[in-house]
């Protein structure tokens, strides 16, 4: 069976994703910085579903490597999903500069990076699918986030444009969106229960969003509803709000 | 965070600390005051809640599967239903399973869990080779029956330490049915005598119906069942409806009683009727419905669980359910069951003899209620499973568990009382 690339692979929601397409019958490579502590997550997958899984070390912002990673890999996936990210306080990000930077190159600059190298493979392959996890926060920029939204906005914009170019070449590109999920990212928020999804559940949804063909996934899918409302609030009532 | 087990009552805010390595958890043991383990919050009451806790359920790695002996290990947090969803196809099943396949080994281990078929195979415990858990001082120990940390551990709700891994012993099967037989009994007599008769059934459980007066207290349907031997394995996780929202109550006993009814009056006319059924309706028919327990509206519900000695079960049942019916509260529906001999854990709540539970939504007047119950369970050398109760007082409570004082003398021991700590025990001075 064919391999799907992860990267990002040691996020919670990786962890369910892996799962989720092994128990398919995929075969995986899992890439992440120190990969060899995910070794644990290999037994565990072989354990479960027999599949093949392949650790890869990879940094998304040690952009001179991809080209290298990307052609070290022996059989090329038919997918691949970016699922890392980096998001840091709004006010620490304000306030040092390094911060923000890590977060546009993890979130934006860094999967611009491999997926322009793997998009450019599918397309002459003329099949794969691509999923790229981007989030609710870059539908519209709040004082509370948009360092970290504005990141996810531009993530979100070359997901479209990349769906658009490969559109011919059969290649499938679907943008994730979603709300909150309890994962070591949120771990320290005091997330609505009822909004809040956990990494199974997104893992389900973006498994089965993609094997359906679609393009954008909203997980849980209530909040296509809020980001619409959001999105409409005129600008002139928005700047005074504190959402 | 907000924090809830399956009851929704109480709601509490507590601290989370989700585990994903014994490095962070020992560092965290370390600087933390008190906590308590929370897997998957499918206890009814207090047991798993407190200040602050360690969430389980991210720590669920398989560590190793010997095909040959059927012995899975894996990391606490696993839930049941995702050892079915992988081993079920490879003709394995859980040797003792509770109602619910969404909990975790740590919490199957921690509540001593039993099933249908307590009778024959007892409880979790019985099914366990070898675990480690880390005690809270950070040390990691490993221990199997015969060690009193075993013992303690098993049924010890969480205060002996956070249980890391174990080795389970599964069960082989040949097929993914059951053959189920419905019998029907008109009152408490028959129903006991039903129990008797098929006794080397693997699985038993009786329906009760709590409405029924006089003569006709404790008429059941009491289903029975083995798996059957066709080959068919290929088991794959029902799809479950969902409850978006909470729900008025009496809408749940009218659909239970029109189910009772209908499977009484129609199912079985001459008495006994036979069904072919899968594992999931077989065991977990609850777990079809996502988040039923909303059903009880936001004011949350409780289950009073309680077993009596076979001596004195039969009076002791009569009286309990002429209060309920009497009250006018509780489930229509209550789950009875014959159970098989006590083990040697310390807090483990079976005992040789019947027990009851059901269902009663939050309201006042109910904790009397349930304390003029009590008082009826002591009386007859009966017990509270602690796992449902969010409310038994000190006294019931140790009554029923003549091991308490050496649990408690282990956890002073070994320096487990003052960091492991829930709000049922503190309530029930463990
Ligand atoms: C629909 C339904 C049906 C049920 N049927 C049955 C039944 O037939 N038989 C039966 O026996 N029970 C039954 N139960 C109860 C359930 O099996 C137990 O309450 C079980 O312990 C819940 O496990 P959990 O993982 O959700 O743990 P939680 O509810 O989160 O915690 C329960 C206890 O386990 C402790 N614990 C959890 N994880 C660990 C760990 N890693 N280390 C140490 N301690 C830990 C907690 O501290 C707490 O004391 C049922 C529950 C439901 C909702
Ligand atoms: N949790 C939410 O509520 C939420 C909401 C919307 C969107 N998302 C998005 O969902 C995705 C998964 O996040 P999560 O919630 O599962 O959080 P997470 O567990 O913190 O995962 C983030 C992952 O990104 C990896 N990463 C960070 N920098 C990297 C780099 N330079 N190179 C390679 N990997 C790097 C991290 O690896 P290390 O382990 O090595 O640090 C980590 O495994 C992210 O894209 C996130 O933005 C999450």
């Amino acid at each position: 069976m064919s391999y799907v690339l992860i990267i990002g692979a040691k996020s919670d929601i990786a962890k369910e994703v892996a799962r989720i397409y092994a128990k398919n019958g995929y075969n995986l490579y899992l890439a992440a910085r120190e990969s060899a502590s995910l070794e644990e997550l290999k037994q565990d997958i072989a354990l479960r579903s027999g599949v093949e899984v392949v650790l890869k070390e990879f940094d998304i912002t040690a952009y001179e490597t991809h080209e290298s990673f990307y052609s070290s890999l022996e059989e090329k996936p038919l997918g691949a999903i970016v699922i890392s990210g980096y998001m840091t306080e709004q006010k620490e990000a304000q306030k040092e500069w390094n911060k923000t930077l890590e977060t546009i190159n993890v979130n934006y600059t860094g999967a611009v990076s491999i997926l322009n190298i793997i998009a450019n493979d599918f397309e002459k392959e003329r099949r794969g699918f691509i999923v790229g996890v981007s989030s609710v926060a870059g539908d519209r920029g709040r004082k509370a986030n948009y360092i970290y939204g504005s990141a996810k906005a531009a993530f979100s914009a070359y997901l479209s444009g990349l769906r658009n170019r490969l559109y011919e070449s059969g290649v499938q590109v679907l943008t994730v969106k979603p709300g909150f999920v309890h994962t070591k990212m949120t771990e320290h928020l005091d997330l609505p229960p009822k909004l809040t999804a956990s990494p199974s559940e997104v893992a389900e949804d973006i498994f089965n969003a993609q094997q359906k063909g679609r393009n954008v996934l909203y997980t849980k899918p209530i909040w296509m509803v809020i980001m619409l409302i959001i999105k409409h609030i005129p600008e002139f009532l928005f700047k005074k709000m504190s959402i | 965070m907000n924090l809830f087990s399956w009851g929704m009552y109480p709601k509490i805010k507590s601290n989370v600390f989700s585990l994903r390595d014994t490095e962070s958890l020992c560092a965290y043991a370390e600087k933390t005051e008190e906590f308590i383990p929370y897997g998957n919050g499918r206890s009814y009451g207090d047991s798993a809640l407190a200040d602050n806790i360690v969430y389980t359920k991210p720590y669920n790695n398989f560590l190793a599967f010997d095909a040959q002996e059927g012995i899975l290990e894996c990391q606490a947090g696993v839930l049941l239903s995702e050892i079915l969803d992988t081993l079920v196809k490879r003709g394995w099943f859980l040797k003792v399973t509770p109602g619910t396949k969404l909990i975790t080994i740590g919490g199957a281990i921690a509540s001593d869990v039993h099933g249908k078929n307590h009778h024959t195979e007892g409880c979790f415990s019985e099914c366990i080779e070898e675990m480690t858990l880390m005690l809270p001082d950070g040390e990691i120990k490993s221990c199997k029956k015969g060690d009193a940390l075993f013992h303690a551990t098993c049924g010890g709700m969480g205060l002996t330490g956070v249980i890391l891994s174990a080795k389970i012993s599964l069960k082989k099967i040949n097929s993914k049915h059951i053959n189920q037989t419905t019998i029907k009994t008109k009152n408490l007599k028959e129903t006991f005598e039903a129990f008797e008769k098929y006794k080397d059934m693997p699985y038993s459980v009786a329906w009760i119906d709590c409405l029924a007066k006089d003569e006709e207290i404790g008429k059941c349907l009491l289903m029975v069942g083995d798996f059957a031997n066709d080959g068919d394995l290929e088991y794959k996780s029902k799809k479950k409806l969902t409850i978006p929202f909470t729900f008025p109550s009496f809408a749940l006993n009218n659909l239970s009683v029109k189910a009772f009814n209908w499977l009484y009056y129609a199912k079985a006319p001459n008495g006994i009727s036979k069904q072919k059924v899968d594992i999931d309706t077989f065991f977990y028919p609850l777990d079809a419905i996502g988040d039923w327990n909303k059903i009880y509206g936001s004011g949350g519900f409780t289950q009073y669980q309680f077993i009596l000695p076979k001596e004195s079960s039969f009076d002791g049942l009569k009286e309990i359910l002429g209060k309920i019916s009497a009250s006018g509260k509780g489930s229509f529906l209550a789950v009875l069951k014959l159970y098989g001999k006590a083990n040697d854990n310390y807090l483990s709540f079976p005992m040789e003899g019947y027990s009851l539970a059901l269902d009663f939504k939050i309201e006042t007047g109910l904790f009397e209620l349930l304390d003029a119950l009590d008082e009826v369970v002591v009386r007859h050398g009966g017990r509270i499973y602690l796992t449902k109760d969010v409310r038994v007082s000190r006294e019931t409570f140790e009554q029923g568990y003549p091991l308490i004082e050496t649990f408690r003398t282990f956890r002073k021991e070994n320096n487990m009382d003052k960091k492991l700590q829930s709000l049922q025990s503190k309530r029930v001075c463990i």
